[in-house]
């Protein structure tokens, strides 16, 4: 669409949407959670298993935009096999770059999920990416469900589309 | 006045025949957001459904209002009130003229299509509506349309009955006659669906209700624009619309209603403005439309809203809506012809508004490489929700046209579709 390296809708998000990592379900997950955008009924739901400080297993599944599926599949790619701190490290580091907060060179934890810094332009979209990370959050929470326009979200702002 | 800028009426027709040129070059001119590039492309706006544009009368006119003649109205003798006043009151009969109004004081200027049904479901429907009535809706309404019902039916234990539509998004009009019994107070029906263009029969659905004694209500907002509108010819009983769909500013509508219904209402909105004389014991009500008008009103926007309907009708609606037709029928070839593409909302009498479906492709992931073509279209459920169940989608992309969009802004939203199917094949 454009040269921009900032541009959304890169091979690697593209490629993501196409073919997603860890899709599906998991038997007898140590956590899980729902995540719903209630601006446009977009809905993930992810599961996981912690075993001792470590996510030994994670899937999600559910019905998106291709940011918000992207965004869900990289992630249980970047939490997989990692450490439950440094997963919740990341997800800070991920919410703080799709708002704008930091930059994705400021993230230590960030890497290849630096190709959604873009999305901190498109206000109207930061919520697809951050979605799947509220999720996740909610599940290591033990909250079993979780939505966008929740009080922890950092982007909680009335979007107009009631 | 004192403006340089050309009315589409201002000057000479360059020949006179029966049927007026349609000049759509010379009207966008008169649109100065039309000019802008967007993702360095040409804007091309398609989101008339959601918003229309303001075109540079409108903007002159409530540029004058500001710069030499705004004062509070109904309140002071000097020259400024009577000026703004004025104002304010021609624009009333410049909108009573525009929907065919017996009379301009059953033309109430309210914030919007939202106040108007507000006003409606607060002052007449917590009076008449009681404990097991019904409420007829249809299953196209726009959210506004339906919550403000159902939080009355809640309020009174009445229930809402909805009228059903066909897969091409038609009204059923065998079904909604058999929704009618003897606990039927209130039908409440749009006339142009937001999400999907079907225009309803409301004259048909009107005459039904009133052998039945049941008072009707439009919602207009989508009508106002695209439709000449005539009140007495349908017959309904309230009407409601909003000015920023037709050229005209944000936070201004009115609500039409009939004088004697509009007379046994009670007052929505309490405050100065609407009152006759206060005592601390007693009020008395102003007579209509100021019994509905509490504080002070926008008046600037009500003033603009008057230019905006000079503003169409020196276009002509007829002339409008041929031109509409048109877009409509082209954008409806094209993207059918697309593979890919769905359209939803095929009614035989239809507004210019296309719903679609992008084949693998989200409405927003649609809506936002779209915007980098320039292209402007709304994503999402249209504030139609029941609407989105009854088709099995969560949300749509929908280009809506206005007057001053041109076959190349069709060409556009189809070379936009194709580029972004190729991102995602």
């Amino acid at each position: 669409m454009s040269a921009d390296p900032k541009a959304l809708y890169q091979e690697l998000i593209l490629d993501h949407n196409r073919k997603p990592r860890n899709y599906g379900e998991l038997d007898h997950p140590s956590h899980h959670a729902e995540g719903v955008n209630p601006l446009c009924g977009d809905h993930i739901h992810i599961a996981l298993d912690l075993q001792g400080d470590t996510v030994e297993r994670i899937a999600f599944h559910g019905e998106s935009c291709a940011i918000c599926k992207a965004s869900a599949s990289m992630m249980t790619v970047a939490v997989k096999g990692k450490s439950a701190s440094d997963a919740k490290a990341l997800i800070h580091e991920f919410v703080d770059m799709a708002t704008g907060r930091i930059d994705a060179k400021d993230g230590p934890h960030i890497g290849r999920l630096a190709v959604f810094s873009g999305i901190s332009e498109l206000p109207m979209r930061v919520k697809c990416a951050i979605l799947p990370w509220h999720t996740l959050q909610a599940a290591f929470n033990a909250e079993p469900s979780t939505t966008t326009e929740a009080e922890a979200d950092p982007m909680h702002a009335p979007l107009g589309d009631a | 006045m004192n403006t340089t800028l050309a009315h589409p009426t201002a000057a000479p027709a360059p020949n006179v025949t029966t049927t007026p040129a349609f000049d759509v070059a010379r009207i966008r001119a008169d649109f100065p957001i039309l000019k802008l590039t967007v993702a360095g492309k040409p804007l091309v706006y398609l989101d008339n459904a959601a918003s229309s544009q303001m075109p540079q009368p409108v903007i002159d006119r409530l540029l004058r209002y500001q710069t030499t003649e705004h004062a509070n109205i109904h309140r002071a003798v000097h020259y400024l009130s009577e000026a703004a006043t004025s104002a304010y009151e021609a624009a009333r009969v410049k909108l009573q003229r525009f929907i065919n109004a017996r009379e301009a004081r059953e033309v109430i200027f309210t914030s919007g299509t939202t106040d108007g049904i507000n006003l409606v479901m607060h002052g007449w429907g917590r009076k008449n509506i009681k404990a097991g009535d019904e409420i007829i809706l249809t299953v196209l309404e726009h959210h506004s349309n339906i919550v403000p019902w159902q939080m009355l039916a809640l309020e009174k234990g009445a229930s809402l009955r909805v009228v059903p539509i066909n897969d091409a998004g038609e009204l059923l009009l065998d079904e909604y006659e058999a929704l009618f019994n003897e606990r039927t107070r209130l039908v409440c029906v749009g006339h142009v669906s937001n999400a999907l263009g079907s225009v309803n029969p409301v004259k048909k659905m009107i005459n039904f209700a009133h052998a039945r004694g049941v008072p009707v209500l439009v919602d207009g907002a989508q009508a106002a624009p695209h439709l000449a509108l005539d009140v007495q010819a349908l017959d309904c009983d309230f009407y409601a619309f909003s000015g920023h769909k037709m050229c005209g500013p944000t936070g201004i509508g009115i609500l039409y209603g009939r004088a004697a219904l509009l007379e046994a209402m009670q007052p929505f909105k309490g405050g100065g403005d609407m009152i006759h004389t206060v005592t601390f014991e007693k009020t008395t009500y102003n007579i209509i439309p100021h019994k509905f008008e509490a504080g002070t009103p926008p008046i600037a926007a009500a003033i603009g809203l008057g230019a905006a309907v000079d503003y169409l009708s020196g276009i002509g609606m007829a002339a409008i809506a041929a031109h509409e037709h048109a877009l409509l029928r082209h954008a409806t070839e094209q993207l059918a012809a697309l593979p890919g593409v769905r359209l939803m909302g095929t009614a035989r009498d239809k507004a210019a508004v296309l719903s679609f479906a992008v084949q693998g492709i989200h409405p927003h992931d649609v809506g936002t490489l779209l915007n980098t073509q320039g292209v402007a279209v709304r994503t999402g459920h249209h504030c139609a929700q029941p609407l989105m169940a009854r088709l099995g989608v969560v949300a749509t992309s929908r280009a809506s046209f206005a007057f001053y969009n041109t076959r190349s802004d069709v060409d556009a939203l189809v070379a936009g579709i194709r580029s972004l199917q190729k991102v995602f094949a």
